[in-house]
């Protein structure tokens, strides 16, 4: 029997969150690429990607400069295709459906997008927030939908007094959270992000990934991180690409303890080029 | 807002308080095995053994994940890597329990050699000792955590007189040696207690302050 | 000192007063003419000038309402004509172009703002003139709505390329096709440039005088519709300037600084918004 003199009371802590034993093949998924290749003309910068990204997870793409990683993500909402001269082979699936095959309005309603330097246009928050419902002819209150967008990025609390001023009173971090409360306004199913911290220091960057772990429950992200501590810290699971094609994909505590390739290590310990 | 990775760090205090309290409960059990010579507990004791090292394991994925995933820095860091070493001196003391139990099992099919009066000071030292190491952990707390590196010699003195008391009645009485002889190493055993005791209120300190306080003899300049 | 650096230190001082000396005067020109323009026909500026007809010739008085609503009228024709065309053109040159048909399409504005005034105003003469067998504001507008062409080409083409990419991207992001990124914010970031190129593009032309001497010709009187000769102020101005009269040389000073006037309205206005506009962003 435990000595009542024992001062520490403590219950057993909850075995559930223990380890998840998350991997990719249990888990529903929102997107299945198969057999992408792409090109920019003549050139290949895809090569035979297939890849399945989990539903409201996130998943990180990591990979060293001009590896691919920006390119594929564009692909995800057919944002390459307004750049002449390319061209796409291999199936994309959102939902069992192929992008190629849908209303590429529809398609980027349904999947929206942060870059990587916040880019909010010369309009008022308010503006810049309900431009994607204008757009596509919502019916409902424009200005409940606004304060339900920029609460859901965190923003609310700190502009809901001047929502009439122009979005480039905001500093970068409040700009860039700005930007993803627009992509919210359309209630997107996915989120690609660009690199999106990439320009801003390191106390908005934590105030981003924070807000990103609380937005999985009700949207899949896809980020493309050029920082593997970013991605350690803020993914579900990681792809590492070199030169186009998928090395490793992985859930992020098993990809970065222990992967499989030699590149991935390479990469991950520094000692890569 | 509060960060996900505080979240982390605090399931990992509770799992490593958890292990604590599993680890208290196998020495103060195993003790009173012996004691009481209840064979029943010293079982108990072997049973939950299991229970301990699961845990152990736990934590160090837990470690291992935090380390790879969030690179912590400064407190979090020192309590992180402290947590490994308290983790594996925990597991230690639940090793040293069992090993008690053990011989409780065989010294129970023998008279009692004579009243117990060292061993049970003893063990209430120590378990005292592992107690006070885990508040402080939990409090962060110092002053108690230099307490229990103050008892260390007390316990040590305790394990000699009983080495020498009972070396003298396999002496004169060989019939004895069997018993005589496994309480010698329960002995050993709760000094080693004592000593992940001392390990463990040696990286309180650590946490806490920053400081490497481990053999002090040693010059650090 | 040695020669050397003498000579050199000479020179320094002698570019740099020179210079600034050239600046000086390009500076005091406008102002030279300004102050003129007032010392001459401010005294004519009052309200019958704005109002009164002409008075027959050896009569003193009368103003030149018809000529200042004419230059009106006219300068209305040539926006609806050179406004329209210009800002699309410079729509799809900034949006839409390929490469070698944007070429193309820049080279030849660019001849055509070279092209001479007079030169526009005989083709307009044998375009509609001679067709109607008449002199009308209309085809006095036509005239100066070709001239408007180019720069409003030029100046809608600049500004729509001066609003950065990234805005394009955030757009079509959110699910608008080109025309729907254009016209919503592709356009409105630009708008304050777009419509100071107009107004410069407007007082540019109001002053051209030699496509207007056989397109509009002139009038003494009112000019009613669109299909008749019209006054305006740069051939009233011509008019009355070589006239022996001095009554008439009075007011022809008044016109030319109501058409400076009109002038610098108009660049002060543009760079007024283009402040208010940067600093809305700053802000």
């Amino acid at each position: 029997m435990p000595n009542p003199a024992m001062s520490i009371k403590i219950r057993k802590p909850e075995t559930a969150a223990a380890a998840p034993a998350a991997s990719a093949s249990n888990t529903p998924l929102r997107f299945r690429i198969s057999d992408l290749n792409f090109y920019y003309g003549a050139k290949q910068a895809l090569f035979g990607i297939n890849l399945d990204v989990p539903t409201n997870k996130v998943t990180a793409l990591i990979g060293p400069s001009g590896c691919g990683k920006s390119t594929f993500l564009r692909t995800l909402n057919r944002m390459q295709e307004s750049i002449r001269h390319t061209r796409m082979e291999g199936e994309i699936l959102l939902d069992g459906q192929n992008v190629m095959e849908m209303d590429v309005v529809a398609l980027r309603r349904r999947v929206g997008m942060v870059f990587q330097r916040p880019n909010p246009f010369p309009k008022s928050i308010f503006e810049n927030v309900a431009y994607g419902l204008r757009i596509n002819g919502w019916k409902g209150n424009l200005g409940e939908a606004v304060e339900h967008s920029l609460r859901r990025a965190a923003l609310w609390e700190e502009v809901k007094d001047q929502l009439h001023k122009s979005a480039y009173a905001l500093s970068g971090g409040q700009q860039q959270r700005l930007c993803i409360a627009r992509a919210l306004a359309v209630d997107p199913e996915v989120l690609l992000l660009d690199e999106p911290c990439s320009a801003l220091d390191p106390v908005t960057t934590a105030k981003i990934e924070e807000l990103m772990f609380q937005l999985k429950e009700s949207c899949t992200m896809v980020i493309v991180t050029h920082n593997m501590q970013q991605a350690a810290r803020a993914s579900d699971f990681t792809a590492f690409l070199l030169e186009g094609k998928v090395i490793e994909y992985a859930p992020t505590p098993q990809l970065f303890t222990t992967p499989t390739d030699p590149r991935t290590e390479a990469y991950i310990t520094g000692r890569f080029g | 807002m509060e960060r996900h990775f505080e979240q982390d760090l605090e399931e990992l205090k509770q799992r490593l308080l958890w292990m604590a309290s599993l680890a208290e409960r196998a020495v103060h059990q195993a003790v009173h095995s012996v004691l009481d010579a209840d064979e029943a507990l010293a079982m108990t004791v072997l049973e939950e053994e299991g229970a301990i090292n699961e845990m152990q394991i736990e934590i160090d994925d837990r470690v291992m994940r935090l380390v790879a995933l969030q690179a912590p820095m400064a407190v979090d860091l020192r309590f992180i890597l402290a947590a490994s070493r308290i983790n594996n001196d925990l597991e230690r003391i639940g090793d040293q329990g069992v090993n008690i139990a053990h011989s409780a099992l065989r010294i129970v099919r023998h008279p009692q050699v004579k009243p117990y009066v060292d061993l049970p000071r003893m063990s209430e030292l120590a378990e005292g000792m592992v107690r006070d190491s885990i508040n402080a952990l939990v409090r962060g707390d110092q002053v108690l955590a230099k307490s229990v590196l103050a008892r260390d010699d007390q316990v040590d003195l305790l394990r000699d007189q009983m080495f020498r008391e009972l070396l003298t009645y396999m002496m004169e009485n060989s019939a004895v040696v069997f018993p005589a002889f496994e309480l010698i190493l329960v002995a050993k055993n709760i000094e080693r207690i004592g000593d992940h005791a001392t390990n463990i209120a040696e990286d309180v300190i650590y946490i806490v302050a920053g400081r490497d306080v481990r053999h002090p003899a040693l010059d650090r300049r | 000192m040695s020669l050397r650096t003498a000579w050199r230190k000479t020179v320094n001082v002698v570019m740099l007063s020179l210079t600034g000396a050239c600046a000086l005067v390009t500076v005091s020109v406008l102002f030279f003419i300004l102050g003129y323009l007032v010392w001459h026909g401010g005294t004519s500026i009052n309200w019958d000038f704005f109002t009164k007809l002409p008075k027959p010739v050896g009569e003193t008085g009368g103003g030149m309402a018809n000529a200042i609503v004419g230059s009106g009228k006219l300068l209305l024709v040539a926006s609806l004509i050179g406004i329209p065309i210009g800002t699309l053109a410079g729509i799809y040159l900034a949006e839409f172009g390929g490469r070698g048909y944007s070429f193309i399409v820049r080279y030849t504005t660019d001849l055509l703002n070279g092209v001479p005034s007079i030169v526009i105003g005989i083709f307009a003469y044998s375009l509609i003139v001679l067709r109607t067998k008449q002199f009308s504001t209309l085809a006095g507008g036509f005239a100066l709505g070709v001239m408007m062409i180019p720069i409003s080409v030029r100046t809608t083409e600049e500004f729509l390329r001066a609003v950065p990419t990234s805005l394009r991207e955030a757009a079509m992001a959110l699910g608008a096709n080109k025309w729907k990124t254009i016209s919503t914010v592709v356009i409105p970031a630009a708008i304050q440039g777009i419509i100071t190129g107009i107004m410069l593009d407007v007082a540019r032309v109001a002053g051209e005088t030699a496509p207007l001497l056989f397109t509009a010709f002139s009038n003494q009187f009112w000019s009613p519709g669109w299909n008749q000769p019209t006054a305006s102020l740069p051939v009233v101005i011509y008019t009355y300037a070589i006239a022996p009269y001095d009554d008439w040389h009075r007011q022809a000073w008044a016109a030319g600084l109501v058409l400076l006037g009109l002038v610098l309205v108009a660049n002060i206005g543009a760079r007024v918004i283009l402040a208010r506009r940067a600093a809305f962003l700053k802000a």
